[in-house]
């Protein structure tokens, strides 16, 4: 029987971000996740490998990566160093093939979670380039002629930051979803989970605040979960009163430690302001 | 049902494939859903729907087509047995909304009431409770049965609150691509423009070239060139400011941040409501430094993309009469300029922010869209891809481009005349 995922103790999963995982796991299909920035696109096969109890192999794209470097990559300049050398290796054209992070996915030898991390940034025909691999997991090895094939097909999650879009062929082989926003109901679960002794009283001013500075009209960079879970660490370690976060008739006009929250000094000029004309209008 | 429910998605436009058809049936066969109706609306959605901007379309088709099919969960839900209902009660009611609960008439009035309204639900179609959602094999989940669930029911003798079931709720509206239009989709659309191509002479040592070459070359040296690459798009913007055009500055500022980002040749000039013979750059300083219009028309290069955006709404006086501008005295006609535009840049889009609607009934659209040669296309996502696309397409020649009308290769209407 197929493990099901349904979250960790550290990672709270909606059903429908169980539903499309289990049903990548099960039908062995890459799944595919888009998002906000900040809601734990790439924490989510780290979670997926540790509650399934697989190995997790990541692979992260920069906008050089080359699909083939995921593959192999056959060094050339060793070889030639080797060869004036007159090293004995060098007649083996096989120790200068280095294996990439599908290779090495590939050969493992339990069911593996390989994580493909922004996969946008990468060049267009990047995801072109790999669909016989994701399609059929094995690849050939031209410099060796072997056909390298997956042991196990391992459960693949890729993530995309939306900059680019994606070739369409490539798409219809995944699974998709787009992990939304939390509500303020599961935002409280998850700041549970890391933070599970916090006073309740300053979760839910925290929670109150924050709702407050993501609803503010024209913000440049909203604060996403992984922002709220900073700042609440620095509230936690500085051991902010809750009503110092309550301070509507007090002079401070803007939450403390904000810095965690507002990423952008034009945000935090346009939060000042704002809150500022909030108050003289009472 | 399902080919149905495949066949209606296709027609409202998400692109599904026969491939992801049956990976839903494959995953369905696998027994990924259980019996639920949210399951199966998860699963769908995961199956065949791979972008967010079609989850409002795919919620809507979704609805529609699985209206009735709900029936048979609440048909489910109609042989519960009274003891359950009871028993959850006690364990889920406070000692105060029992109290309440008996001031109702008691727990068989209650329950009568409860009932009827179940009987009433599946009988109009609606099934619309959360719980017959959520509930699945479990109706009792935690999600709609719950005490407010209840006392809802109990309370709600006068007016029936009916519970919105998660498609219905319509959440990913604003991702749709035909309504919304936020810096991350328009650089979205305009990274579209972005060519990169490979131009020119070899200029640039190609380093892994040369050494792979050198390598498989036994050690001989063998210089291997590249040509050097670079974002070849060169872009004009020019940007309505002021009058009618003011509720639509903060899209157009969007418009224009993300662009600049997009292209290393990128001008901008500012205008009011029409091109004149003036534009200005910095629109704070618009009376103390404009730049000629006809200079700009000879200092930039025919291969320059043309992107204006404006509402073009005005008094259609501005357009086609000498001195209709309401700001200076023009000798010449707004529409002689922008013929020349046109003609001096083949490749010309409009960029309008009101709804396309209203088109037909703005006089100066209607002669706007006739001058730029029907290239006016709305601000949203799906106008401005279809905006770049025209901006993107092959010219017919270079001989077209200072040719009248009808041999002006850019146009859909005049297709490029080859003698």
């Amino acid at each position: 029987m197929t493990q099901r995922f349904t979250g960790t103790e550290q990672y709270i999963a909606t059903d429908e971000l169980m539903m499309a995982v289990n049903a990548a796991i099960i039908l062995a299909r890459p799944l595919l996740i888009k998002g906000e920035p900040g809601t734990g696109k790439t924490q989510l096969a780290q979670e997926i490998a540790r509650a399934l109890g697989r190995p997790l192999y990541e692979w992260h794209i920069k906008s050089t990566s080359k699909a083939q470097q995921g593959l192999y990559e056959y060094d050339a300049v060793s070889r030639l160093r080797d060869s004036q050398l007159g090293e004995e290796r060098v007649h083996d054209i096989r120790n200068y093939i280095i294996k990439g992070r599908l290779w090495e996915a590939f050969e493992s030898e339990t069911q593996p979670v390989l994580l493909i991390d922004e996969i946008d940034k990468a060049d267009i025909e990047f995801p072109n380039d790999l669909l016989r691999e994701l399609d059929r997991m094995e690849f050939y090895v031209y410099e060796t002629r072997e056909l390298i094939q997956a042991r196990h097909r391992p459960i693949i999650v890729i993530t995309s930051n939306n900059e680019k879009e994606l070739p369409d062929a490539f798409l219809r082989r995944c699974f998709f979803h787009y992990i939304r926003f939390p509500d303020e109901a599961t935002m409280r679960a998850i700041v549970g989970v890391h933070f599970p002794d916090l006073k309740k009283e300053l979760l839910s001013e925290a929670l109150t605040a924050f709702f407050d500075v993501r609803a503010t009209p024209g913000l440049k960079k909203k604060p996403s979960t992984s922002e709220l879970l900073d700042w609440i660490k620095l509230l936690v370690a500085e051991d902010i009163p809750p009503e110092a976060l309550r301070s509507t008739d007090a002079k401070k006009t803007i939450p403390v430690l904000h810095g965690a929250l507002l990423k952008n000094e034009q945000d935090v000029h346009l939060f000042e302001q704002l809150v500022f004309m909030h108050r003289r209008a009472r | 049902m399902l080919v149905q429910f495949f066949f209606e998605l296709r027609r409202a436009g998400i692109p599904v494939s026969l491939t992801e058809f049956l990976m839903l049936l494959a995953a369905l066969k696998a027994r990924v859903a259980q019996v639920s109706a949210l399951d199966f609306y998860y699963l769908a959605r995961a199956c065949l729907v791979k972008d967010e901007r079609h989850y409002d379309r795919f919620d809507r088709v979704f609805a529609e087509v699985f209206h009735g099919a709900e029936r048979l969960f609440a048909q489910l839900m109609a042989a519960v047995p009274q003891e359950w209902l009871r028993a959850l009660g006690t364990r889920l009611f406070s000692e105060e909304e029992k109290q309440r609960v008996e001031a109702l008439g008691g727990w068989e009035k209650l329950l009568e009431t409860l009932r009827a309204r179940l009987r009433e639900q599946q009988e109009r179609h609606q099934g619309g409770n959360k719980w017959i959602g959520t509930g699945g094999t479990s109706p009792f989940g935690s999600a709609g049965y719950n005490p407010e669930g209840v006392r809802v029911g109990g309370e709600a003798r006068a007016g029936q609150r009916r519970a919105v079931k998660v498609w219905e709720r319509r959440e990913f509206q604003n991702l749709d691509d035909s309504v919304e239009l936020g810096t991350r989709n328009l650089k979205l659309a305009l990274r579209k423009l972005r060519k990169f191509a490979r131009e020119g002479a070899a200029e640039e040592l190609d380093l892994e070239g040369t050494i792979d070459a050198t390598a498989r070359n036994a050690g001989l040296l063998d210089l291997k060139l590249v040509p050097e690459r670079h974002n070849a798009v060169k872009v004009l913007l020019f940007l309505d400011v002021g009058g009618s055009m003011d509720e639509h500055v903060r899209v157009c500022e969007e418009l224009f941040s993300a662009a600049r980002s997009e292209f290393k040749h990128l001008e901008h000039f500012y205008f009011h409501n029409f091109i004149y013979e003036h534009l200005w750059k910095d629109n704070a300083r618009r009376f103390a430094q404009v730049t000629a219009t006809e200079r700009v028309l000879r200092t930039y290069g025919h291969d320059y993309r043309v992107i204006l955006v404006g509402d073009a709404s005005m008094s259609p006086y501005e357009i086609t009469q000498p001195g209709g501008s309401i700001e200076h005295w023009n000798k010449e006609p707004g529409a002689v300029w922008l013929e020349r535009l046109c003609a001096t840049f083949p490749r010309l889009v409009w960029l309008n922010p009101e709804s396309t609607q209203r088109w037909d009934y703005t006089p100066s659209v209607r002669i706007t869209r006739e001058l730029v040669r029907e290239r006016m296309f709305p601000l949203t996502i799906a106008g401005l891809d279809e905006a770049i696309r025209e901006l993107k397409r092959p010219l017919g020649g270079v001989a077209h481009i200072y040719g009248s009308a009808a041999a002006t290769p850019v146009t859909q209407e005049h297709p490029p005349q080859v003698p």
